[in-house]
């Protein structure tokens, strides 16, 4: 039982099934003409961004106003954290104001951990360094599960492409996926795969072209341009030669296979805009379904008596 | 007809709360038996069509769980007898409901009414009223689905003790019970066969 999201682990494989089953009901909530419902009337919901984001702050805020939640934005750029406040500090000047919830981001890996441990408030982890974003793990089960019609992942072939190494969404999202049955492969070069497998419980490959014909999702992450500094790989060029989903080699993979991509993305490095924008792609499903998670998530935390799993 | 609910989760084991004490609650009274049962929805169904002068524009809106499980059986009385489909919806109140944070409350499944409920005469189809206080919630839920011309209750059992002023204006059976005892709709759909019956504490345990 937690009165906080941090991790995957946190839900385990029954709380995750009984999140998606829960997201059903907010997904028809948020299909109705006056997409809102007085679940959390009179609950406070702050968010805590510590690095950029669009799609996850712009999410988590649709989410809680769909559910009359009042909600506060804390943007680092306008915010004391310019004259030097603490984490400590802001966090407890936000939690005095009076919340309930606390969506967090920050670049330090285990940040939300802290936080949980110096307030009251419900702590929901919106992505931690390189180590978490849970929220994201589920919108993308939520997605394969009303893309492919089923309740059960067991035996799904997914191939995780890219920069495994530095992300936080490979994490989550693979660590869910293991989790309810499916069977992972992480593709990349050696340099952008985790040094060491333990734990993980996937497989591993340097190479795309073989696994195209049998794979059943293709999830790309983002090549973090920051990351070519470093090395890891010779150029983004060589980079979507060897591993970016192009059209020619999405013409080679099954018809009901489907193409996912947490963005923002690289159209034309990790996937081609045609690949992104076609019939395989479930990429925009993902963003609309990760405000139905985000509801359940927060109801399952203020709402229906306090804890998840 | 479609069948709102159709392959969402099984219903949870019982709608009905643990009992207050703890304790362990007793079988007191078989009320009604299938044949009780069946016989109480046709004598519904037909004060359904009677009060609205035929079923051309009534929707059937079942609450989870065993109110959407009664509002089906109701619909294909009304089918046999008056030859019309009648819409049936599933609704779910829990985000409606005037106890959120009081004790745990789970969604029960999607909100999925066919129709829109503008001009229609609505008939809200429960298992058991007791407080209101689940009605209430659904009235709050219909609002936002729609403008309907009328909104009924059917209910098949009317055990009192109401917290607001709502009455059903069907009802199965008007069956008197005390505040510590619970009333069980039991429905082939969902538990496996058709019944009534009233639970309580032992009986020196009564308040």
């Amino acid at each position: 039982m937690s009165r906080h999201l941090l991790s995957v682990d946190d839900l385990g494989r029954s709380g995750i099934d009984e999140m998606l089953e829960l997201s059903s009901s907010f997904v028809e909530v948020t299909q109705r003409e006056i997409p809102k419902v007085p679940a959390l009337r009179g609950k406070t919901v702050a968010s805590l961004f510590y690095e950029e984001s669009t799609r996850t702050r712009l999410s988590f805020e649709t989410a809680a106003k769909r559910l009359s939640a009042d909600t506060m934005t804390f943007a680092i750029s306008s915010s004391s954290v310019k004259k030097g406040e603490s984490l400590r500090d802001t966090v407890q000047t936000i939690a005095a104001l009076g919340v309930d919830a606390v969506v967090v981001r920050h670049r330090a890996a285990g940040a939300p951990h802290r936080i949980a441990g110096w307030i009251d408030a419900s702590i929901i982890n919106a992505g931690d360094g390189r180590h978490e974003h849970p929220t994201q793990a589920l919108l993308d089960l939520l997605t394969l599960r009303r893309r492919l019609a089923t309740t059960t992942f067991d035996g799904l072939r997914v191939a995780v492409v890219g920069d495994v190494r530095h992300s936080r969404v490979a994490r989550s999202t693979v660590k869910a996926l293991v989790a309810v049955g499916a069977e992972v492969t992480l593709v990349g070069p050696p340099t952008l795969l985790p040094e060491s497998l333990a734990g993980w419980n996937c497989a591993v490959s340097h190479e795309l072209d073989p696994l195209l014909p049998e794979t059943d999702v293709v999830y790309l992450l983002r090549i973090q341009s920051e990351r070519q500094d470093e090395a890891l790989f010779p150029s983004l060029r060589e980079y979507t030669t060897r591993y970016g989903l192009t059209a020619e080699r999405a013409g080679r993979l099954k018809p009901d296979t489907v193409i996912m991509h947490p963005g923002p993305m690289n159209r034309g490095v990790e996937i081609a805009a045609e690949v992104a924008d076609g019939p395989a792609s479930i990429i925009t499903e993902q963003v609309t379904n990760g405000v139905a998670v985000r509801m359940a998530v927060l109801w399952s935390l203020l709402g229906s008596g306090g804890s998840i799993a | 007809m479609t069948a709102p609910g159709a392959g969402t989760p099984a219903a949870q084991p019982s709608s009905t709360p643990e009992p207050p004490d703890g304790g362990s609650f007793l079988l007191r009274a078989h009320v009604l038996d299938g044949d009780d049962l069946r016989r109480a929805f046709t004598r519904i169904a037909h004060e359904i069509v009677e009060r609205n002068h035929g079923a051309a524009h009534v929707v059937l809106v079942g609450l989870y769980t065993r109110g959407l499980a009664v509002a089906e059986r109701l619909a294909a009385v009304i089918e046999q007898v008056e030859g019309v489909d009648v819409p049936v919806g599933a609704l779910d109140v829990a985000f409606y409901r005037d106890d959120i944070g009081l004790r745990p409350i789970q969604p029960l499944g999607p909100t999925e009414v066919p129709v829109d409920l503008t001009d229609k005469t609505v008939v809200l189809v429960d298992d058991v009223l007791f407080t209101g206080r689940t009605v209430r919630a659904a009235l709050d839920a219909i609002t936002e689905l729609g403008r309907p011309r009328a909104v009924q209750l059917a209910v098949m059992v009317d055990r009192a003790h109401r917290e607001l002023p709502i009455r059903a204006d069907y009802v199965g059976k008007n069956l008197p019970t005390k505040l510590a005892e619970d009333v069980r709709v039991r429905l082939a759909e969902v538990d496996g066969e058709d019944g009534i019956e009233i639970w309580g504490p032992p009986p020196e345990e009564v308040r």
